[in-house]
């Protein structure tokens, strides 16, 4: 089919254009109310049950799972919506174990709850390397996919596109905090979810409003091996352990679980998790749609002469049924998509950066609350133009790994300690601690020894760790750290007792708030 | 032991049992959604002949069991969600007296 992609679009310059002007609007908004630092990172605790299952969701729906997810299934069929699923079950995970001690237990990150019982040094060191290296390996993803993306769909170039990008999360960041954020990444889930359930509708008319009609049509034309599992899981250890990091990830994620302390209490924090559980399935199942309706109306030929990765499908798939300007709503939407969750990576990074490492390390506490707003927003415009040159640095590189790489370090090195100093008395500092740097590094050099970069990248001939995603090596690894270190080194008395004030905590929240 | 103290300790004790119901509920919870993904998963791995037989015209069991997984892990968060509700959180404002 003929196609506009990649040409300046008018329509798409305006819904972009709008978008910037809203999301600015509101920074302004927000910035005037973003004084102490309580409002700088959590947004005054005042974000609703309901806006916060819409800010986890826009938080959470990354540029790869919309055309990622829609692109893979739209070439190869079935094995797209393995993905589908993946992301999706670890909310149930965050729901039931993570959600409401974190609420109850800390202020601004995850570390803060494994700082109420241990060793506040070497517990926030251990904590900033997790989240760092999570949030770096993320925002290096997502700034590639920015650059490309954005390179393809407005037709700019790929530095502009990347400066533009950072730029732009800078200013939600910089000046409207987690109040100008929030509501960014609110505004993109109802963008996404509209755009998404209006391209699926419009599929669904060619059908009769029948998916399996639609599913039908494609076996029809490309073979029923497109509704069934096909090459993209051939070693079966590969998928679970890919099935563990996405399930576990989610709750080790600094950016989704910092929005838990948005809001008042436990109570919201759980019921936001169910909304926006509802919100992102919802849209997983659109996806199923949305793919199989890209490969039969537009076809897996032509949407591989456009990207050979098949991220263009929904967007080649809007033009199709909507003309240009529907072009241009999907791929400000796209744009939208990005910005939002590069600026909840950013605000975690820097809650990590000042408040874990400089507040509680260097300064051990004693800051007031001036400095530490200060040294907040400086380590946000330090996260900025990393990110910046992250993403010019990697132009042209295979980063897709890093998606799952960020998500095999949060599920290895952040789950497994914060899920034991909420549940377990008997964990010690060395062990949390331990546990902590086992898991962000074996995860680390188990993806360098994988077959992701040894063969895909540096085009090894064989790599010395047989599979893609280290998950299933590391998260036992550290979990059997954690409880080894904490059962053969001495016993801390302070931090046994403190237990029984987590214990306490996890419920009825801290005293007096 | 004063009134005082025998009263704290039994709301302690209440305190532990509830924490105890919760964390049972969450973990059977968890294993549900677990059991149901990786079942899923250990599906597409070993048996794939399975997963493309058709249940419905246009409809094979991976596709239906797919679709299946997200929304039982919707339905978990409904069901915990309900039951927090409904039941700790009263519990638990007793307890608070």
């Amino acid at each position: 089919m003929e196609t506009r992609i990649g040409e300046p679009n008018a329509v798409a310059m305006g819904f972009f254009f709008a978008f910037i002007a809203i999301t600015l609007g509101i920074t302004y908004w927000a910035a005037r109310r973003t004084k102490t630092t309580e409002q700088f990172y959590v947004a005054g605790r005042s974000v609703s049950a309901g806006q916060n299952g819409f800010a986890l969701a826009g938080d959470y729906m990354s540029a790869a799972s919309f055309l990622g997810i829609a692109g893979l299934v739209s070439t190869s069929g079935f094995d797209g919506l393995i993905y589908s699923t993946g992301w999706l079950v670890g909310w149930p995970i965050v729901l039931f174990l993570i959600a409401e001690p974190l609420r109850n237990l800390g202020r601004y990150t995850f570390a803060d709850v494994l700082a109420l019982r241990f060793r506040q040094t070497p517990i926030r060191i251990g904590a900033a390397i997790g989240t760092l290296s999570t949030v770096v390996f993320y925002l290096i993803a997502q700034m590639v996919g920015a650059g490309s993306l954005i390179r393809l769909l407005f037709g700019i170039s790929y530095e502009t596109a990347v400066i533009l990008v950072g730029v732009a999360m800078l200013a939600y960041v910089l000046f409207g905090g987690m109040i100008a954020t929030t509501w960014v990444q609110i505004v993109k889930a109802v963008l996404l979810l509209l755009g998404a359930s209006l391209l699926a509708v419009l599929v669904l008319a060619r059908f009769q409003m029948n998916p399996l009609a639609l599913f039908a049509a494609a076996a029809e034309r490309y073979g029923e091996a497109v509704l069934a599992p096909g090459k993209l899981v051939s070693n079966p250890w590969d998928a679970i352990s890919l099935g563990m990091a996405l399930m576990f990830g989610t709750a080790g994620l600094p950016h989704i679980l910092m929005r838990f302390y948005t809001v008042p209490d436990a109570r919201a924090a759980r019921t936001s998790v169910f909304y926006a559980t509802g919100l992102i399935g919802f849209f997983y199942l659109m996806t199923f749609v949305l793919g199989f309706g890209a490969m039969v109306l537009v076809g897996p030929d032509a949407i591989r002469a456009v990207d050979a990765g098949g991220n263009m499908a929904a967007p080649l798939l809007a033009e199709l049924l909507g003309g240009t300007p529907f072009l241009g709503f999907i791929s400000a939407v796209a744009f939208a998509t990005i910005l939002a969750v590069v600026a909840g990576l950013t605000l975690s990074g820097a809650a990590a950066l000042s408040h874990d490492l400089w507040v509680s390390v260097v300064r051990a506490g004693h800051a007031d609350s001036r400095e530490q707003l200060f040294v907040a927003r400086v380590s946000t415009i330090l996260l900025g133009l990393l990110a910046i040159a992250l993403g010019i640095t990697f132009k042209g590189q295979n980063v897709a790994f890093m998606v799952s790489l960020a998500f095999a370090i949060a599920a290895s090195a952040n789950f497994p300690a914060l899920l034991l100093s909420i549940f377990w008395g008997g964990l010690s500092t060395a062990g949390a601690v331990s546990s902590m740097v086992v898991g962000a590094l074996s995860t680390a050099l188990l993806i360098w020894l994988s077959p992701t970069v040894q063969v895909d990248i540096l085009h090894a001939e064989s790599a010395w760790f047989p599979l893609k995603n280290p998950a299933l090596v590391t998260i036992p690894l550290s979990f059997l750290t954690a409880i080894a270190v904490s059962l053969l080194g001495a016993r801390e008395s302070e931090t046994a007792a403190r237990f029984a004030e987590v214990e306490r905590r996890t419920h009825l929240g801290p005293v007096g708030e | 032991m004063s009134q005082g103290d025998e009263a704290a300790a039994g709301a302690a004790r209440k305190l532990r049992d509830l924490s105890a119901l919760r964390l049972r509920i969450a973990l059977w919870l968890t294993a549900a959604v677990m059991v149901a993904y990786f079942g899923f998963i250990l599906l597409v791995a070993f048996d794939k002949p399975r997963l493309a037989g058709l249940v419905a015209p246009g409809l094979s069991l991976g596709i239906l069991l797919g679709a299946l997984v997200i929304v039982l892990s919707w339905l978990s968060t409904w069901l915990y969600v309900r039951w927090m509700n409904r039941n700790y959180d009263g519990a638990l404002s007793r307890l608070r007296g």
